[in-house]
């Protein structure tokens, strides 16, 4: 391959583009899904409206990042998105269902006449943000093991997403989000719910630990290039200090914790971990992007239709995050149960 | 065709939600646009009635918002669970319009809606009325991109095919977002959807003038002004929009013959044609069947002569042929709900002259029976043109048949029930809260951000809501 050509480089530029609109995603709808899960956990009513209060201005738009996931796939790597989505048929739909329960749950909660559908209501928010997220976990970990493509189709069967590690995954996932989802409210909330959160935040911490272990040691007996990815030279580079952080993380989460010292340092730390095994994830399967045999190359979309997107994502995604932050800016600060809302 | 082919439930299943999805971005586009209004005419004027009217319609749009969100999501990952060959042939032309239309409008409907709907107290009237008028913008550019993509797909051009892969390569964007029946079909959508919404509008203001003659007393003044702002939509869009689809009619004419062919059930291709009023087209005896015909308003309304050619389902061979027997009816069922609006806005049109406009029951009960004639008619329109496209995707290029997934037809099957189930729940929990709010009157002295007393603010509001539940308890009982 002509490594000079555009052919060569935009698929690169759009794959580190891909993982940081992915990144983004994790970022913004994890918390915003764990705080979901967390929802029945917590008994007291008012501070469920409290919980949602923090996310019901901000939630559409952090969604908006999975359409745009769905869409640039669809408009930069084509055969990957058509591989991808008939092999993972059943989770995919699975998830749109639960994120449907659930984001129409926000507006309809709140809504409802008779306390029975309130709780109701409660119940699809919960459900839905953990049925999502363990799919999501789950198609991750199908993905990561390899789906079975002949001729740029997908020749698997549909069920090849119920194996032990998509389904470790998907508890990986669960436990990571509510994570995020806890240490939000630690930094967000008040008082009582912020005592609880604080609790919730230090078990979900031990947890992730445990996850992250697991699903390193049982990425790289997958494949041997997962393995081969890690120890090589110059990428063990990046590799090696990743447990070094990973610990050093848990020696700040764990005392910002107790010492309570700040509100917003326990979900950075969180974020941290995912970024650090987001980058992990990154350095085993590159350059593929449906593992075994699918490459990034392999999956593009011709470089017009690549590099007519890139000028538009080139202005407009900076733009895009300036007003995110402007919108998280105007709702920045506690919310507590004295906090106006519109209905 | 068995009930079980994979193609067929395939096809089933993405008519289902996406005909459930168009609803909301239709109903959308057209309440964030009159919300801008009614808060710029409150900035403008001061008067308390357009933000009582705003607050009203703001409940509404964030359900119908968020309808839209999360059908929508569906949308973007259904291309490739239904339509991998088709998303593998086509991804390298529709993907980056859709990337465009997420990148220019979803994000930026989304990171302003937080604001119009919580931020009115935090960020103050100017920026609040930006916001809203951002959001509104932003479903208007949604509609160009996505109507764009789809007139692509029925007038396809700006392409090369690759060789040895068979996928559409883009050569010249500025003739594939800008095809030839693209600006056609962009007007009559965005006429479809102001209408869909003054209609429903102009229904929840019918319903509560005939209550309030019920009752006996005057109507509210806010009552009044939606009523009459909604008849204003009807009586000038509803026209247009006739001059809108006849001007697509005439662009499918030129570029997809076959279609019209198939929406009128003319078998033989002729000049001096009549019009069908009704009929059943017959695809397999290949005829149509108790035809009541007008003479020669065929050729008059498809080519503006009387002497025009109109074209025939027999000019094309069996397997390019639409089913007839479906677009026949869902044109005619839109073109007649189109009179209708139009009719009901000239009546308005009369009575507003004679300075009855809100005091006459005809009108009342009329809108009020056609609150729903916009979605119906929008829904028909599209069955026509998408079902109308058949048996192609891309047309004349890529055949539905070869754009499905290799996905099992019991997945599909199953999947398919769930949608129905979890939609039915959605829409009927959706519909039932609209409703309600709906049989509730705008209530009188919503708080703007100057109200530095939140306190009384919340009593008074309390009070409202509760006279408002009484009354509603009361009706029903």
């Amino acid at each position: 391959m002509d490594m000079t050509g555009a052919a060569y480089w935009l698929p690169i530029v759009w794959a580190v583009l891909a993982a940081m609109a992915i990144f983004i995603y994790i970022v913004l709808d994890g918390f915003d899904l764990g705080l979901g899960i967390l929802f029945l956990a917590e008994r007291d009513k008012t501070y469920r409206n409290v919980m949602v209060q923090t996310i019901a201005p901000v939630w559409d738009g952090n969604e908006t990042w999975m359409i745009f996931g769905g869409a640039a796939l669809y408009g930069v790597f084509p055969n990957a998105y058509a591989t991808i989505l008939p092999a993972l048929y059943l989770p995919i739909l699975i998830m749109l269902f639960a994120l449907i329960m659930r984001g129409v749950a926000f507006e309809f909660r709140s809504r409802m006449h008779t306390q029975r559908m309130r709780d109701l209501w409660d119940v699809g928010f919960c459900g839905g943000s953990l049925v999502a997220t363990v799919m999501q976990g789950v198609i991750l970990g199908t993905l990561v093991s390899g789906i079975h493509v002949e001729n740029n189709a997908f020749v698997g069967s549909g069920f090849d997403w119920l194996a032990p590690f998509p389904l470790f995954c998907g508890l990986a996932v669960a436990c990571g989000y509510t994570l995020l989802g806890a240490t939000w409210l630690v930094w967000r909330t008040e008082n009582g719910l912020q005592d609880t959160m604080r609790k919730w935040s230090g078990i979900l911490s031990i947890a992730m630990l445990v996850m992250i272990a697991g699903v390193s040691l049982w990425t790289p007996a997958l494949h041997a290039n997962y393995m081969q990815n890690w120890t090589d030279w110059p990428r063990i580079l990046f590799v090696a200090p990743v447990p070094v952080a990973v610990i050093a993380l848990a020696v700040v989460m764990f005392m910002a914790l107790r010492r309570k010292v700040s509100r917003r340092i326990p979900f950075f730390c969180a974020l941290g971990w995912f970024f650090l095994s987001f980058s992990g994830l990154g350095i085993s399967i590159w350059p593929y992007i449906v593992p075994p045999g699918m490459t990034i190359w392999d999956a593009s979309a011709p470089p017009s239709s690549q590099a007519f997107l890139l000028v538009g994502a080139a202005v407009l995604i900076p733009l895009i995050l300036s007003y995110t932050a402007f919108a998280y800016h105007v709702f920045r600060g506690t919310v507590n149960e004295h906090s106006e809302s519109y209905h | 065709m068995g009930a079980l082919d994979p193609l067929f439930l395939a096809r089933l299943q993405f008519a289902f939600t996406v005909g459930f999805h168009i609803v909301f971005p239709a109903f959308s586009i057209g309440l964030a646009a009159f919300l801008a209004v009614l808060e710029g005419l409150w900035l403008k004027t001061g008067r308390q009635v357009y933000l009582d009217l705003f607050r009203y319609w703001l409940r509404a749009f964030s359900i119908v918002f968020g309808m839209g969100v999360v059908s929508g999501l569906v949308m973007s990952y259904e291309f490739g669970t239904n339509w991998a060959q088709f998303s593998q042939k086509v991804g390298p032309i529709l993907g980056p319009l859709l990337g465009y239309e997420v990148m220019t409008a979803f994000f930026l409907e989304a990171g302003f809606l937080g604001i119009m709907l919580f931020g009115m107290n935090k960020v103050g009237r100017k920026l609040h009325f930006f916001a809203t008028c951002v959001v509104s913008l932003g479903t208007l550019i949604s509609m160009s991109w996505i109507l764009s993509s789809n007139s692509w797909m029925q007038t396809p051009q700006g392409y090369a095919i690759e060789p040895g892969t068979g996928r559409f390569i883009p050569a010249d964007w500025w003739a594939i977002v800008f095809n030839p029946s693209f600006p056609y079909r962009l007007v009559h959508m965005a006429l479809a959807a102001f209408l869909c919404v003054a209609f429903v509008v102009g229904g929840v203001g019918a319903w509560h003038l005939l209550r309030a003659r019920r009752a006996g007393h005057a109507p509210t003044e806010a009552v009044k002004v939606m009523f009459s702002m909604a008849m204003w939509m009807a009586a000038i869009v509803a026209p247009l929009q006739i001059l809108a689809g006849d001007t697509q009619g005439l662009n499918t004419l030129k570029y997809q013959p076959a279609k019209i062919a198939a929406m009128e059930g003319d078998w033989d291709s002729q000049s001096r044609a009549p019009e069908l009023l009704f009929g059943i087209p017959d695809m397999e005896h290949e005829t149509t069947r108790y035809k009541v015909e007008i003479p020669l308003m065929g050729s008059l309304i498809l080519t503006h002569s009387l002497d025009g050619k109109v074209p025939g389902l027999k000019d094309y061979p069996k397997d390019q042929r639409a089913p007839s027997y479906v677009v026949f009816f869902t044109f005619r069922i839109m073109v007649a709900l189109g009179m209708l609006m139009a009719v009901l806005g000239v009546y308005s049109l009369w009575l507003r002259w004679r300075k009855r406009l809100c005091s006459d029951a005809l009108l009342q009960w009329f809108a009020l029976v056609m609150a729903p004639a916009g979605f119906i008619a929008m829904l028909c329109g599209w069955v026509t043109t998408e079902v109308g496209r058949q048996p192609f995707t891309v047309y004349g290029l890529l055949r539905t048949a070869d754009s499905a997934s290799p996905v099992a037809a019991g997945s599909i099957a199953s999947t398919l029930v769930v949608f129905v189930i979890v939609y039915f729940i959605v829409f009927a929990s959706g519909i039932s809260i609209l409703l309600r709010g709906f049989a509730q009157e705008p209530h009188v002295g919503e708080v703007g951000p100057d109200a530095h007393d939140p306190q009384r603010a919340a009593s008074m509001q309390a009070a409202v809501s509760n006279t408002a539940a009484a009354g509603e308890t009361g009706k029903e009982s």
